[in-house]
């Protein structure tokens, strides 16, 4: 006991006694990157972390607005083709210079690195680049493509010399962890730490921090605990449950900002026999879900405030659409449906459905901020308008793959589920191609539609849309087939994800809509 | 002890019980057991929720402080859990899964234990050696990862969960089986019986049986209360019950992440259920250690 | 002892085997690791793309078969999240989890076996009956509940360790282990202690029962009779006989230690193997998964073995054998 005793003082004094650096910045985050190579993994963890780094051509803001990286110019010069102007004068942690060589070989290298698990391919597809001189390079198309600066965005620049024959263990190791972004490569060791420096020749704004840490720390209330035990300045993705007390902490300073995520229900469309709908009692029933006045029932049955409160904790913001107010596309009519179990089970009486059915709710319990709480809360509200319905959450491990391609012939097995969709493209044309638009592989639409909804008239909007380079006529035809999708019950928009960052008093984090947590958005106050 | 017992008349049930009650703290285990036992049972009629009934649940009624009124009038001594599920009856609804997991977890690891043990015992040979190769791997191998492997494979529900623990703990019942099965065929009432022309089945189960079943009991006891806690613990990991209908381990899993925000009672009072009723049970089963094993008698 | 330690390996090659069978298959079951791995915006073809860039393409018993021509010459495949050889990404996990093991061990022998001594010793006074009702608690509580009140008491609200991760490394005898640095050493306190827990119990348990059966027998009687000191009576002749089934013991519970770390791991955030493992389970990360349990089994094996020979040194009339020879 003694011996205990005393180590445990001899402990406290050395902790204690360790000073810490004021231009050090330890940051807890929930989920950790799976490479340091910037290609490998195409994946929310892993780009934020790749960001600190590598540069791309083309940034996204805290609000995922556009603004110039490593090029400082952009814009069609036919309908074919884009032009980049490139950076002037910039340098490589090694010091070599930045060029129009690098941004071909590092999209050469973007989708083709083996093993990834998922690729670059998506944004690289159906581009060809060609440098021009040394500081021009233009991108082609084969068809006219507005979302070129968007799809830029997300391609980092590597080096010529050290990065674009590198392997992905290369990367890991350091030695082609070369890039031109605000802080160099010092350390990674997988599950416990990432080490970077302030990159003092940084082109723009230099970091205020000399020394980044990065620690994965996955469970909520651990992420929290080392946030108040001092061992970290900042953690991301602070626990709903947490908010409040962290909030009358005067230690501690919080930021808040909704995401480009919406949770949304989607339902089954297709199917006249759906698996998990039943009638009363469980015999067959002709699926009431085709009926539009049974979802709009089911829209108008979600008391989305008690939601809000209760279960988000008052952090999120009720849905009516598709992305949250102030991205690109989406429409100003569009209003959260508000909560009437009356009217639900009046519309439900009128759909011929008026003694209810049942139905199971399947959602994921580890993918979303409470998914499975919210699950249960749909459950409840449900049951009380007459459709007595069976909660079923599950990891996303089982969940994914079964609410996509679980039943007989790579159909989704589900009838009625919960899912969110991050916009990453930060604007409404990848809600409507994912989620929306018709089943169909062959052009790469509908890779998320779980409902199997299909309305010929909103592809027709969505195909000009993506053909449409004016910027204002593009919005208009992204905010109309909004309108249309979501009036016919396509999807039941819930509520839009608000992130949440907790830091030291004293610093102060840039929230951003795209989830990432990044060290040059922590701010010293 | 043994001197009185010799003189007075006095039945082994009743020498047992009267040693059983030689431990005040055993005694008093065994009252919270029953009492706990008793309120799971009756758990339907004495709450005033049914938590698993989703009409019943509200969540409006998520997160409240014990002591609080509930939408429909009653009184949540316990306060709420996160869904709106009133602690008291989730806890005496929490019960009832998680005894149910452990008693059919321990009943059926020893059923199914006990045979495989016998078996090995009685026949010898080959059959014996593979039996308790197996045993022996299965029990250098760790529980929670044998359950955890198979609950990820199998799935979510209480039948599967039962199999998990089962096929985590057989080889226990096997192990202990055999070694004192071979012990008692060794002794001259075995040999006896066996000259008198009984039948295999008849000498293994009238005869050597009734012999292994003091460390069966003292077994019994322990499995059942580390299989509840096992359920509890692969909650915790994820990969459990159904959280509609919650054992005590989802209860504290789910209050888990209320830790921090000073909402002790949701993972707490389910804590304090779980802690109860595995300890009872353990500190029954260790008088019971104590009262069957012949060699600690003075 | 050479046919007895073969034979026993050749059984370890076969549990290998068949276990290796199931978890893959049994993963394999679970779900599809590309709905994991792959961002939510790809389409139809990059999904396509993806089953093939990590070999699922091929029929699950094709996969196994190159499989298992990987694991002959050392190659358990590459994890399909890290995109490195599973085994490097084990290795790299291993240190911190046998630092922790091996921490929480010693900490089971410090305190577990004076506490066990002394209830043994006076099984009737009162703290004696504490230790033991203590040790019921010990092993009922659950780790991840007591991890969790650890945090919150060591390091949220008294500030005395550190409440996440493990600390700095140092090189010291050729081994990089947190173990030489004090903020290493501070970082371990706590989940050390969270995954003794259940083995100080199991020790003053056995110790206990083994001081209580040793006082019943002749040779504690006739050394009291012969009028040896009380204290040699215990350091020597007691403890003699009651250290030979602790070792066995725990040399078995080091095993377990190393797997249940998965829970303490998770929650203290440990860079070890058990997060390792949990994290790749929950994200199907097959490779990994079945190279980690493959290691396991032949870990265990291997201690099982060595337990059964320091057994036979320690103790000599036990003769290595094994059933059926």
């Amino acid at each position: 006991m003694k011996l205990s005793r005393s180590l445990c003082i001899l402990l406290t004094t050395t902790v204690l006694a360790a000073p810490a650096l004021a231009e050090d910045l330890t940051i807890g985050l929930a989920s950790e990157p799976t490479a340091m190579d910037p290609y490998f993994h195409n994946l929310g963890p892993n780009n934020a972390v790749t960001r600190h780094i590598f540069d791309r051509l083309i940034l996204q803001d805290e609000k995922q607005n556009l603004k110039p990286g490593l090029a400082t110019k952009w814009k069609p010069i036919d309908d074919l083709t884009w032009e980049f102007k490139l950076r002037q004068g910039v340098k490589y942690h090694d010091g070599s210079a930045f060029d129009a060589d690098d941004v071909v070989c590092s999209w050469e290298r973007a989708p083709n690195v083996p093993n990834s698990p998922s690729s670059f391919g998506t944004y690289t597809k159906g581009k060809t680049v060609v440098k021009v001189d040394d500081h021009t390079v233009h991108i082609k198309t084969a068809a006219p493509y507005p979302l070129m600066a968007n799809d830029v965005s997300n391609i980092a620049i590597v080096s010529s010399e050290t990065g674009c024959n590198a392997k992905t263990e290369d990367y890991n190791n350091g030695p082609a962890s070369i890039g031109t972004g605000p802080f160099k490569f010092v350390s990674y060791s997988p599950g416990d730490s990432i080490v970077l420096e302030r990159n003092d020749d940084y082109w723009g704004d230099k970091p205020a921090w000399s020394k980044v840490t990065l620690k994965p720390i996955k469970s909520g209330p651990s992420r929290v605990a080392a946030l108040l035990a001092g061992d970290v300045d900042m953690i991301d993705q602070v626990p709903t449950t947490d908010i409040t007390t962290l909030q009358k902490n005067d230690k501690l300073a919080l930021s808040q900002g909704v995401s480009n995520r919406v949770i949304y229900l989607h339902l089954d469309h297709d199917r006249a026999d759906s698996p998990f709908v039943k009638a009363k009692g469980g015999g067959a029933i002709d699926n009431p879900l085709r009926k539009l006045q049974v979802r709009q029932a089911i829209s108008k049955a979600i008391n989305r405030d008690a939601i809000v409160e209760r279960v988000m904790e008052g952090v999120a913001i009720k849905a009516g659409q598709l992305l949250p107010e102030g991205f690109f596309g989406v429409s100003g009519k569009l209003k959260p449906v508000d909560y009437d179990p009356n009217g639900a089970k009046e519309l439900l009486a009128a759909a011929g459905v008026g003694d209810g059915f049942e139905l199971t709710i399947h959602g994921p319990n580890d993918r979303y901020i409470n998914d499975a709480k919210i699950a249960e809360a749909i459950g409840q509200m449900l049951t009380r308008i007459g459709i007595k319905t069976d909660v079923e959450t599950m990891p996303r491990s089982v969940y994914f793959k079964r609410a996509s391609r679980g039943g007989p012939g790579e159909t989704p097995e589900f009838s009625f589920i919960l899912v969110g969709w991050g916009a990453g493209s930060g604007e409404a044309s990848s809600p409507l191609k994912s989620l929306i638009a018709t089943h169909t592989p062959a052009k790469g639409w509908g890779a998320s539609n779980r409902g199997r909804y299909s309305n010929p008239e909103i592809d027709a909007l969505i195909e000009k849309a993506l053909a449409t380079v004016d910027d204002a006529a593009r919005q208009d035809l992204l905010a109309q087939a909004t309108e249309m999708a979501i009036n016919d019950g396509a999807i039941i928009p819930l509520h839009y994800q608000v992130n949440t960052w907790a830091a030291k008093k004293g610093l102060k984090y840039i929230a951003r809509t795209d989830e990432a947590t990044l060290a040059i958005g922590v701010v010293k106050e | 002890m043994s001197d009185a017992a010799g003189i007075r008349v006095e039945t082994p049930f009743q020498r047992f019980r009267a040693e059983f009650r030689e431990s005040r703290i055993a005694v008093a285990a065994l009252v919270v057991l029953a009492i706990i036992v008793l309120l799971a049972v009756m758990a339907p009629w004495i709450t005033p929720q049914n938590p698993y009934d989703l009409a019943q649940v509200d969540v409006l009624d998520g997160k409240l402080k014990p002591g609080s009124k509930a939408f429909a009038g009653y009184t949540m001594w316990l306060g709420s859990d996160g869904a709106g599920r009133d602690l008291y009856s989730a806890i005496l609804y929490g019960l009832r899964v998680s005894l149910t997991v452990g008693l059919a977890a321990g009943f059926l690891a020893l059923v199914f234990g006990t045979a495989i043990g016998l078996v090995a015992a009685y026949s010898g040979g080959r059959t014996e050696t593979l039996i308790m190769r197996a045993v022996d791997i299965q029990l250098s191998f760790p529980a929670v990862l044998i359950a955890l492997m198979l609950v990820a494979i199998l799935g979510r529900g209480i039948d599967k969960i039962i199999i998990a623990l089962v096929a985590a703990q057989w080889a226990y019942y096997a192990r202990t089986v055999r070694a004192t099965a071979l012990v008692e065929s060794a002794k001259e009432y075995v040999e006896a019986a066996r000259c008198l022309g009984l039948s295999h089945g008849r000498v293994v189960f009238c005869h050597v049986l009734p012999n292994c079943l003091a460390p069966l009991i003292v077994i019994g006891t322990v499995q059942t209360a580390s299989a509840i806690a096992l359920e509890s613990t692969l909650s915790f990991l994820g990969v459990g019950l159904r959280q509609t209908e919650p054992s005590l381990g989802v209860l504290i899993s789910n209050g888990f992440e209320y830790m921090m925000s000073g909402r002790y009672w949701i993972s707490f009072f389910p804590g304090l259920a779980l802690l109860l009723t595995i300890v009872s049970i353990n500190l029954v089963g260790d008088q019971l250690r104590d009262v069957l094993n012949p060699r600690l008698k003075r | 002892m050479t046919v007895f330690i073969i034979r026993r390996l050749m059984q370890a090659t076969i549990v290998v085997f068949i276990m290796s069978l199931i978890v893959f298959f049994g993963v394999n079951v679970i779900g599809d690791p590309v709905d994991m791995l792959i961002n939510p915006e790809a389409d139809q073809a990059e999904i396509e793309r993806t089953i093939r860039a990590l070999g699922l393409d091929k029929p699950i018993h094709e996969q196994y078969l190159f499989f298992l021509k990987g694991v002959t010459s050392g190659d358990f495949g590459k994890s399909f999240i890290f995109g490195e050889p599973a085994l490097k990404l084990i290795l790299h996990h291993m240190p911190a989890t046998i630092e922790l093991a091996l921490v929480s061990l010693v900490m089971a022998i410090i305190l577990g076996i004076p506490l066990g001594l002394y209830a043994g010793l006076y099984p009737e006074r009162r703290v004696s009956r504490g230790i033991m009702a203590g040790s019921i608690l010990g092993f009922s509580l659950p780790t991840f509940w007591v991890g969790l009140m650890m945090i919150m008491l060591f390091a949220v609200y008294l500030g005395w360790l550190p409440s996440t991760g493990r600390g700095d490394t140092a090189v010291f005898l050729g081994i990089r282990s947190s173990l030489w640095t004090l903020d290493g050493l501070s970082h371990l306190f706590l989940p050390a202690m969270n995954l003794a827990l259940t083995n100080i119990s199991l020790v003053i348990r056995l110790t206990r029962a083994g001081v209580r059966e040793a006082m019943h027998q002749d040779y504690i009687k006739f050394a009291r009779a012969k009028g040896l000191p009380m204290r040699r009576v215990i350091g020597v002749h007691l403890m003699k006989n009651i250290l030979i089934p602790i070792v066995t013991v725990l040399g078995l519970e080091f095993g377990s230690l190393m797997a249940f770390s998965v829970v303490t791991e998770s929650i203290f955030a440990w860079p070890g193997m058990g997060k390792l493992l949990i994290g790749s389970l929950l994200q199907l990360d097959r490779p990994v998964v079945v190279a980690y349990l493959m290691i396991i089994v032949l870990f265990f094996v291997i201690i099982n073995l060595v337990v059964d020979i320091l057994y036979s040194v320690l103790d000599p009339r036990v003769r290595l054998r094994d059933q059926g020879t």
